[in-house]
Parts: structure tokens; sequence; C-alpha cells
């Protein structure tokens, strides 16, 4: 029997016995009523579902082959799903607004269980680096038809959602916004300051030291002390304010997101220009390639992989940290977040949390595999 | 050189500790931040005990999460685990891309407001560099070491105690000193779901647009990051050396 089956199958079956599946509440900040799968499904779709988990612990402790698992693995997340789906339609009154049939505790451990079955076994088939990709968008592809089909409109996330629904389409875009401006700033001044370091070894200590004491400064904080000389630039400069800059806002965040993107991309540019062979640099230069030319041409496109590693790392962080900027009325998904833990209203803080890890995790697969694939380039050539 | 850098360090702890004993005297310093009147330091509560309560909760959620880690970062390079070294891997990966402000927001369901969704949080967060790091370097030992150590007759576990724990030593402490400085920061967003800490202090300036406030507490944050961190190096070294002595 497969170990790490066992462990799994006995904390799914652990969770569908003693944890509800979902949990009625008859409006959005009480607590709910817990409720058992075969309480709120009907007969033939209980059955089906633990069916369909039996199928999937039963591959979990005895299937070998990882496309099975894989499978099952999936066949079980599919079932979870549509079985939350439906418990969410018998138990909605019709055309009730108020109650909400919130996914509990059994639901998510039998997520995380089989997801975490699905991870191991996509591990040990050691899928390419487009295959990856590939897996992601189309599972994004299943659940974004699924919500837009509607299925999961009656539970609690989505009712959420569908109070917030022109919101949330600003928050998120706004999110994306504060995270790809702040790397992009990032980028431009850090990949120079990168070579610079490289280049002259003297500065790199202090410029290094410098970016680092930056990291330790915790990021409400930076958010606040920010908002002090951004407010006085504001009121000094009225084209400043006209362009957007203000105390409260955005400003402050993106500037708060691009000082601490610096230090990631700095090291990682400095590292990879390290890396790079000194007879690549040393047979550019006897080709008559000026210092330019060499950097341009050779250095940075081998140092691209170690460079795009620093990237990734911080996109994900920026993805993460923009939540926080909500606080300082910079928006962004993380709007949901505080709001939700303000009002106690977990479902509201799971529309904001959910889409920021998902983008996180999505974020992070594809930059990984563009870092494998320019890898495995590089190291082909001679 | 280095001995400018010990007195800058030992500098920016005596102006911690006296800021913490007497921040009042700090008050003209701070001024000039605070508008309209408002007082320019903290004083809805008492600084030391927020920093110290910060640092405790900071302490305990590292202790904890380096203990799981390191644990299981053994469980994982020994033959009877080794089958769930590629899912773990994966996971060290995931778990990165967590923010852990999502963390701390998904904890406050399972646990309530307080002190408990913080050190979750704090906890999950921290695991992951320390597992890393464990991980690695078990991993790196080399293999005509463990074949000596084994050749003297040292059982499994002996080997694991003597040999390759006090070699993967430095990598483990590493990841702890990480986690360390990165949970440092991360408490003050805990303040947000009313555990005690200085984010109290950074959100109460947010709330009354005093910079002063916030200056203070990103400030002794920033602070007490730097020195952990600097003190987890120095006992690096010492352990380094230690263990080359051997």
């Amino acid at each position: 029997m497969d170990p790490l089956g066992v462990v799994l199958v006995a904390a799914g079956a652990a969770a569908l016995l003693f944890l509800p599946f979902v949990v009625f509440k008859s409006n959005r900040i009480v607590p709910g009523n817990p409720c058992t799968l075969a309480q709120v499904l009907p007969a033939w779709g209980a059955f089906g579902c633990a069916a369909a988990l039996a199928l999937a612990g039963g591959g979990a402790l005895w299937a070998t082959n990882a496309r099975v698992r894989l499978l099952l693995a999936l066949l079980g997340v599919v079932a979870v799903g549509a079985a939350a789906a439906a418990a969410g339609d018998a138990l909605t009154p019709p055309g009730d607004r108020i109650v909400r049939i919130a996914p509990g505790g059994a639901f998510w451990v039998l997520i995380v269980c089989l997801g975490l079955l699905a991870t191991d076994a996509t591990t040990r088939m050691r899928p390419k680096p487009a295959v990856r990709v590939l897996f992601l968008a189309l599972s994004l592809a299943v659940v974004g038809l699924a919500l837009a089909r509607g299925t999961f409109d009656h539970l609690s996330v989505m009712r959420e959602y569908a109070v917030n629904a022109t919101r949330f389409a600003h928050e998120a875009r706004r999110h994306l916004e504060l995270a790809f401006g702040s790397l992009a700033a990032a980028v431009v001044i850090a990949l120079p300051l990168g070579v610079l370091c490289h280049r002259k070894p003297r500065l790199k200590p202090g410029i290094l030291g410098t970016l680092n004491v930056i990291q330790t400064i915790p990021a409400i904080a930076l958010f606040g002390i920010l908002m002090a000389p951004l407010g006085a630039l504001a009121a000094a400069v009225p084209l400043a304010e006209r362009l957007g800059i203000r105390g409260i806002g955005a400003a402050p965040a993106v500037v708060a997101l691009f000082l601490y993107s610096l230090l990631p991309i700095v090291a990682n540019t400095a590292a990879g220009l390290k890396r790079v062979s000194r007879a690549a640099v040393e047979a550019a230069h006897g080709m008559g390639m000026t210092d330019l030319q060499v950097l341009a041409g050779v250095e940075l496109p081998l140092a691209l992989p170690v460079i795009l590693t620093g990237i990734r790392v911080v996109l994900v962080q920026n993805i993460g940290m923009v939540t926080v900027a909500a606080l300082i009325g910079g928006g962004g998904l993380g709007a949901f977040v505080f709001q939700g833990i303000g009002q106690t209203a977990i479902d509201l803080v799971l529309l904001g949390a959910i889409p920021i890890v998902t983008l996180a995790f999505a974020a992070a697969l594809v930059l990984d595999a563009l870092v494998e694939v320019l890898d495995v380039r590089e190291t082909r050539q001679p | 050189m280095p001995r400018a850098a010990t007195v800058l360090r030992l500098g920016a702890l005596a102006l911690l500790i006296a800021f913490l004993a007497k921040p009042q005297s700090f008050a003209p310093l701070f001024a000039p931040l605070a508008q309209y009147g408002a007082p320019p330091i903290y004083d809805q509560g008492n600084l030391l005990s927020l920093a110290l309560a910060q640092l405790g909760t900071v302490c305990l959620a590292a202790a904890a999460s380096t203990l799981v880690a390191v644990g299981l970062g053994v469980l994982v390079t020994r033959p009877s685990g080794a089958q769930f070294l590629p899912l773990s891997r994966t996971l060290v990966n995931i778990g990165q891309t967590f923010p852990p402000v999502a963390v701390l927001a998904v904890a406050v369901p399972l646990v309530g407001f307080g002190e408990k969704p913080t050190l979750i949080a704090l906890f999950a967060y921290g695991l992951l560099p320390i597992f890393e790091n464990t991980l690695v370097g078990l991993k790196t030992v080399p293999g005509a070491v463990l074949e000596a150590a084994s050749g003297m007759g040292m059982s499994a576990r002996q080997r694991l105690l003597a040999v390759e724990l006090p070699l993967a030593m430095p990598l483990i402490l590493e990841g702890v000193r990480l986690s360390l400085v990165i949970n440092v920061g991360t408490a003050t967003i805990g303040s947000t779901v009313a555990a005690k800490g200085l984010g109290e202090v950074i959100i109460a300036g947010l709330l009354s647009s005093n910079t002063a406030f916030i200056l203070q507490g990103g400030l002794v944050t920033g602070l007490m990051a730097i020195l952990l961190y600097d003190g987890m190096a120095a006992l690096e070294r010492r352990l380094l050396r230690s263990v080359a002595l051997d």
C-alpha cells in the first residue's frame, strides 16, 4: 500500500465522518448549522459522490500508475465540487437571497487531500514545462466555465460575488495593475543596479545592504511612512497630483512594492552575471564587440534564467503584498479580505483570498516553466 | 570594517532599548511628524510590552515551525519516508506562493480573532524556508562521510544525530533566521485581527493619519528584524566554528 495514500485516505475519511460537508447559515454573519453529505444530497447523489471518493481513495491506496492516480484524484475533485454545488442548490429556498450555504470543514479537507494526491501524481509524472502550463490553463478553464455557467451560484462565496460583481472586476484589475506595475518599474531600475553590482564589486555590499534593510521594514509601516512624503509632494507640485500621486491610495503602495522588489532582482542579476563564463565574455570581446554589445548580446541573455528566477520571486511576493495595500486605500482584492475581517464575514474574506492565492500560484507556475525552458536551452548550447 | 559593523549594531541595539524603555524622551524627535497637536509618541499602550508580545508570538511560531520542519525534513530523507520527498518538495514550492495575509484571513474563521490566527499564519509561513534548508542540508552531506560513519559501526540513529544533523546545522539555522526575519515583519499584519503587537501602533497611526506612530511602529519592527538577523548570524558563525573544530 502507498504510505502517502494511507495518510490522505485516513484524513479524508475522518473529515467526512466528523466534519460538516456544508454549513447552512440563515444569513451571512450568524454561525450556521452543520450538515453532512448524506443530509444534503438525494440518495443517488450522495451515493455517486461517495463512490467517486471511494474510487479516488482506492487509487490513492493501491494504484501504482501515476496517470491512473491523477485521473482518479481529479474525478474525486469533480465529485466533491459537484456535490457542494448540488447541496447549495438543494438547501437554498427558491428565490432566496439571504441564506448562505458555506462549504464546511469536510469539503475543504477533501479538496486539500485530493489536491495533494493530484499534485503527487503530477510530480511523479515529471511533466515538461509546457505540459504543466497547459494543465494549469485547462484546470483554470474548467473552473472558469463552471463559474460562468453558474454551477456554484448558490454557494456562499459566489453569493458575495453576486453582490460585489462590478467592484470585484475593478479590484481585481487594480490588484494586477499594482503587482505588475511595481514589478515593471523595479525591473527598469534593478537591472542596471545589478549590472553595476557586477561590474563594480566594491559597491555591491553597500547596495545590497541598503536594499536588505528596506526588506525588514514591515509592509504596512512602509506604506504608512510613504504616505507623508507623497502627500507633501502632491500638495507642493500640482502636476504630481494630477498624475494621481497622493498620500493615500495607489501611489504609496506602488512605491513600497517597488522598493521591496528591488533586492531579489538586483541580487539575482548580479549572481546571474557572475555565473556567465569568463571565456564567453572574452571570446565576445575578442570578436571586437563593445562593452555594451557584450552585455546585451552575451552576458544578459546567459544570465536570463537567474534574473527571471528573481522576477518570479518578486511577482509572487507582490501579488501577496498588494493585499495589504487595501489598508491604505490602495484597493486590490485585499479590500474584500479586510472588509470581510471587519464584518466577520468569512465568505467575503474568501472572495478576496481565493483569487489572490490562485493568481500567485499561476504566476509561480508559469514563470517556473519559463525559467526551466530557458535553462535547458542554455545548457544545450555549448 | 567588522569592528565598525559591530559598533553600528551595538548602537542600534542601545537605541532600540532606550526607545522602548523611555519612549517619551524621544518625543521632540517625533513631534514634527505629529500634526494638529496629536501625541508624538504612542500613548494607547506600552510600547515595550507590545514589542515583547510581538517578539514572543514570532519566537513561539518559529520554535513550532522549526520543530515540525526539521522533523519533516528528517522524515523524508530517511529510506522509509523517501516516498514523501517529491510531494514535499512540490508542497514547499506551492506553500511559498501563499501570501501570509491570505493565511491569516483564512485562519480567522477557524480559530477566531486574536493571537491564534497570527500564530498559525506565522507558523505556516515559517515552515517553508526551514524545511527547504533542512532538505538541502541533509541531502548535501557527502556520501563518503555517511559511509565512513556506517563503517565506524554507527547505527542510523547515531549517524543522524552525530553526523548528518550537525553537518546540516548551518543551513538549518539559516532557514530559521530567514523565517524569523520574515515573520517579525509579517506579525504586524496580525494586528488587523486583534493580535497584540507593534502593528497596533502602525494601524493607530494609519487611522488617525499620524505619521509619528507609523514611523515608530515601523522602525522598532525593522530594528528588531535587523538585530535578530545579525544575532542569529553571529550564533551561526560560532556554531560553524565549533563544528569545524570537531
